[in-house]
């Protein structure tokens, strides 16, 4: 199928012209969409973009912080007041991948990608989208994903976190530095230095799409970290969870190793 | 099909091609004005032999449609020669054997001017993960790793930032 | 790290003074390299240069019932659709060059497919682009058949028949045995003597060469009739024999420029993209490309055979080793390729670098419906080498000696006896053993420090075994020993019908193992894909035609390479 590309100046105008057509996706940075261009054949025969300036804006006020859905990995990096998320923007590609790679696409990728939504989904973030679509919770916005494909995302928005310990992220691959991911690892612990409370665990690659633990979270709720807690939480960390087998890793091999990841994570941060 | 008109700069020079929609910049250098600099080798943006710089930044171009390069600046491995001379990465990497079959050389390099430009003093860390997104098959990491440290750290200079 | 010379060693043997050798050198190619200008095969541009995709099975196996390409015809851009039937000679076997084996894989599948990715259509496009956008109108009506995917269960006598040239799914070699056979001494009668045996199993996976140049080729038309074609092969002439063969063209008409390779590590000598893109150029009269995209080198290109080897040791009790027994299968994947020569290869290297003085082997080039498996970096050697190693440290630890002491009290020496029957020289591992335990601070003994390679070999070590046992297990029927793979296609009559050297005896007592006879009465007789030999007297082909000198030249190879021939189907 022919494809063609529509460039809108407004971000509005974007979201008008992939809502209108189910056979349009859009294209953020391109790492994603590129590739099945690049493979032919594709399910879609529009690509819209948009030359919006808002639309990689990075704005923060007070303990918020608002991401334009453009803004790259790199930006991300280059940004001091985000120092929290940079282990989890450089987990994400090479340099060549992270000047390109968005937070919007990075919502809509599929396992085995998708780290920084990973992280998003621990941090409880909101997703905004554009027009009057309005803003939903990342857990609502994920569970629809499938219908969201055409709703253009304006922006994704969070609270900054000032506690270096209360938010912990670890990306688990085979190759060093760095390679696709066997799973991804976000933990947000308020209050980590004594006893938690609100506590979010979200396993990236754990399944189809970034989820939580809830049984991570049961057990890490009410209690301060030591050995036995860190213990309890791996042990409870797949209630529910259903792995993938991949190229990467096999779901039995995922089984095994999430809760010993998590339990590192908790313990040596 | 429809073609679309792209002006943009290749190392330094003024270029105006057309572009099919959906074409991805890798192709457009290569078919379209001629540099066969950058490398095919997987169209995914696995490999990072096809890197090129857009205004100053590492991009695969094998994943960056060829369209959103207008009125920027491309910078690819054809235009690190001063004249007849070596860019000092590419004295480098010809000294201490950092290119074996060569077919990820051109990518390294642009990775490598890339970590320069902007980190003239790079720790080793630094190097392995600037270059941690491309792939050299012949597995000759370490001569790479050390011949980016080699120009780093020297004097821009030497480095020669362009 | 800098790489450490140890120049002490073997001084006397060594002449350190020379020009070039052990002097520091500019690689000739690295200029070009670092400016991006080595010409690699797609660095050549040309004026409606068109592109080449295949539609692959989804299949492990699968007959094909019909192919309907109306729809991808009539897809933009697109010039012409090949099918199998549109390649002019469209069974070959890569060592057909070399006289070694049955011409048992179509360039094009028309019948049935083998293993997932086998390619049943190449569409020709004037963009890359619209020819995947045809690919994908192509429609296979397949009917799915059983498949096999593990080399021991595709030995078993219910499993499916993976290459109907070879109804038992195992290589024949020498036109008799359905494995490659060493015989060295009596390993029972050591093993009966043997203090300990010790028996191991071992296997590996497929190994991807993963080059970050795919394989491909472009060929366009050249003044006088010719083709030039540009490939990332690392074997030309292979390469241009091949495509050739299966294009029935004079080689001359072919013009091939390679030679620098994008990363090859073996996975560039398969030579299937060279008469495709050919192909392409001669029915279009356009240049022609045909490459792999990623996924295709992946899953499509050739690898590393998977093995599996069960190795049996004989040991005393100071840890010499008196005996040892393989049984090795190598996974072939759904053809031939090269795995039946890396089993040549690979029996001549056992039992490894170490003097042990009875020596068997049966080893199976086994056919599966997996991608078909070639050449990489030591392949027939790399393999088994893990197998035996791991195996001598299972063996370390049963007799409770010394891992490192093992492997120098069994190692070689210049002199001695090999189980392929030639002296061993320089040989060096004692040395390696002796310096690799020193630079990790392994403690050896102080005789196994001051052992030699260069002494205590030879003299009785340098003797044949006194007897050796033989015997028939795995005798196959219906097969020859010589013969060019080629067969006599289009009528061609065969001059290697005249060398069948092997002649087929019934088999006595064929007592395998593992338990594997052909018994072609009991399987789908494949078949043959040229008329009976017998039926066939071949006449002196006439001195004055092109074909035979052709085929004289066949004559010639087929004499020089009758240590090793392969064989012909009757």
């Amino acid at each position: 199928m022919a494809i063609t590309v529509e460039t809108h100046d407004r971000l509005d105008d974007a979201a008008r012209a992939l809502a209108s057509d189910q056979n349009a996706r859009f294209h953020g940075g391109g790492t994603l969409v590129m590739r099945t261009v690049n493979e032919g054949d594709e399910p879609f025969s529009k690509l819209v973009l948009t030359r919006d300036p808002a639309y990689r804006e990075i704005r923060s006020s007070g303990g918020s912080v608002v991401l334009g859905a453009g803004v790259t990995m790199s930006a991300i990096l280059a940004n001091r007041e985000l120092s929290f998320l940079h282990p989890v923007a450089r987990s994400v590609g090479g340099p060549a991948i992270r000047s390109a790679a968005t937070v919007g696409g990075n919502l809509f990728a599929e396992a085995p990608y998708g780290d920084f939504t990973t992280a998003l989904l621990a941090l409880g973030a909101s997703v905004e989208i554009a027009g009057s679509g309005g803003q939903s919770s990342i857990d609502d916005w994920l569970r629809d994903r499938d219908r969201n494909r055409n709703r253009l995302v304006r922006a994704v928005s969070l609270d900054r976190v000032s506690d270096d310990r209360s938010f912990r992220f670890r990306k688990i691959s085979r190759v060093k530095p760095k390679g696709v991911s066997i799973l991804s690892i976000a933990a947000y612990l308020p209050g980590s230095g004594s006893r938690i409370t609100g506590a979010r665990i979200a396993f990236g690659n754990m399944a189809e799409k970034p989820v939580r633990s809830s049984g991570a979270e049961r057990a890490l709720d009410g209690q301060s970290i030591n050995e036995q807690v860190a213990e309890a939480a791996a042990a409870a960390a797949l209630d529910g969870l259903n792995p993938v087998s991949d190229a990467i890793a096999s779901e039995w091999y995922r089984r095994e190793v999430a809760g010993v990841h998590l339990k590192r994570l908790l313990i040596e941060g | 099909m429809t073609k679309k008109p792209v002006q943009f700069q290749l190392n330094g020079d003024q270029k105006a091609t057309f572009v099919d929609d959906g074409q991805n910049l890798l192709d457009v250098l290569r078919r379209g004005v001629g540099d066969l600099t950058p490398k095919f080798g997987c169209a995914q943006g696995t490999c990072g032999t096809c890197t090129v710089l857009i205004d100053g930044q590492p991009h695969m171009s094998c994943l960056t449609l060829a369209e959103t390069v207008e009125g920027k600046s491309v910078t690819t491995t054809a235009g690190l020669e001063n004249g007849a001379e070596l860019h000092p990465l590419q004295k480098a990497f010809m000294e201490q054997f950092a290119a074996q079959c060569g077919y990820c050389t051109p990518g390294m390099l642009m990775a490598a001017k890339a970590l320069l430009d902007t980190n003239p003093n790079p720790t080793r860390e630094e190097v392995v993960e600037a270059i941690s997104g491309n792939i050299c098959r012949c597995t000759g990491y370490e001569a790479i790793i050390n011949a980016i440290l080699s120009v780093a750290g020297n004097s821009p200079q030497r480095y020669g930032v362009r | 790290m800098p790489v450490e010379f140890r120049k002490d060693i073997f001084s006397e043997e060594r002449d350190d003074n020379l020009n070039e050798i052990g002097q520091p050198t500019q690689r000739q190619d690295a200029l070009g390299h670092v400016t991006g200008r080595s010409p690699y095969y797609d660095d050549h541009l040309f004026d409606n240069l068109h592109h080449m995709r295949c539609k692959r099975s989804p299949h492990h196996h699968a007959r094909i019932r019909s192919i309907d390409i109306s729809a991808a015809e009539r897809m933009p851009g697109v010039r012409r659709i090949l099918l199998g039937k549109d390649v002019p000679n469209n069974l070959n076997t890569l060592l057909s060059l070399l006289d070694f084996g049955i011409d048992d894989e179509p360039l094009i599948a028309d019948k049935k497919v083998s293993y997932i990715g086998e390619p049943v259509a190449a569409v020709i496009a004037e963009t890359d682009r619209q020819a995947r956008d045809a690919v994908a109108k192509i429609r296979v009506d397949w009917e799915v058949l059983p498949h096999v995917l593990d080399v021991e269960e595709a030995v078993r006598s219910d499993a499916p028949t993976v290459n109907d040239v070879y109804p038992d799914n195992v290589f024949v070699y020498h036109g008799s045995y359905d494995h490659q056979k060493l015989r060295y001494g009596d390993v029972d009668a050591a093993f009966a003597q043997a203090d300990h045996v010790v028996e191991g199993r071992y296997q590996m996976s497929p190994i991807e060469q993963a080059p970050t140049e795919t394989c491909g080729a472009i060929a366009a038309p050249e003044t006088n009739d010719r083709f030039v074609c540009y490939t990332s092969t690392q074997a030309l002439f292979f390469s241009l024999g091949t495509a050739a063969k299966l294009l029935n063209v004079q080689s001359n008409r072919l013009h091939f420029i390679g030679g620098t390779v994008g990363g090859g590590f073996g996975g560039k000598v398969d030579s299937l993209h060279e008469p495709m893109a050919i192909l392409g150029c001669m029915v279009t009269g356009k240049p022609c490309k045909f490459m792999f995209d990623r996924e295709e080198e992946m899953q499509v290109g050739a690898p590393r055979g998977a093995e599996r080897w069960y190795v049996k040791d004989g040991v005393m009790n100071d840890g010499r080793i008196v005996a040892r027994k393989f049984t090795g299968y190598f996974d072939s994947g759904a053809y031939t390729r090269l795995s039946s020569y890396a089993i040549i290869k690979c029996v001549g290297h056992l039992p490894g670098p170490y003097t042990i003085p009875n020596v068997y082997a049966d080893v199976y080039c086994v056919f599966t419906n997996r991608t078909p498996a070639t050449a990489m970096r030591g392949f027939g050697i790399t393999g088994v080498d893990f197998a035996i190693e791991a195996h001598m440290d299972k063996v370390a630890e049963t007799v409770g000696i010394d891992p490192v002491e093992l492997r120098i009290l069994n190692a070689y020496r210049d002199g001695d006896m090999k189980a392929h029957r030639r002296l061993a020289k320089n040989t060096a591992l004692i040395e390696c053993c002796q310096v690799a335990a020193e630079k990790s601070g392994w403690r050896i003994s102080d005789q196994a420090r001051q052992a030699s390679s260069l002494r205590d070999g030879g003299g009785d070590r340098a003797q044949l075994p006194p007897h050796t046992v033989t015997d028939q297990n795995g005798r196959v029927e219906g097969f020859e020993g010589t013969g060019y793979a080629g067969g006599n296609k289009g009528g061609m009559p065969s001059p290697m019908e005249q060398y069948q050297t092997i002649p087929a005896t019934p088999a006595a007592q064929p007592a395998p193992q593992p338990s594997q006879t052909a018994a072609p009465a009991n399987r789908p007789a494949a078949q043959p894909s040229q008329p009976p030999a017998s039926s066939v007297p071949p006449p002196p082909p006439p001195a004055t035609s092109p074909d035979a000198d052709q085929l004289r030249d066949r004559t010639r190879h087929s004499r020089r390479f009758s240590s090793i021939s392969g064989l012909r189907r009757r």
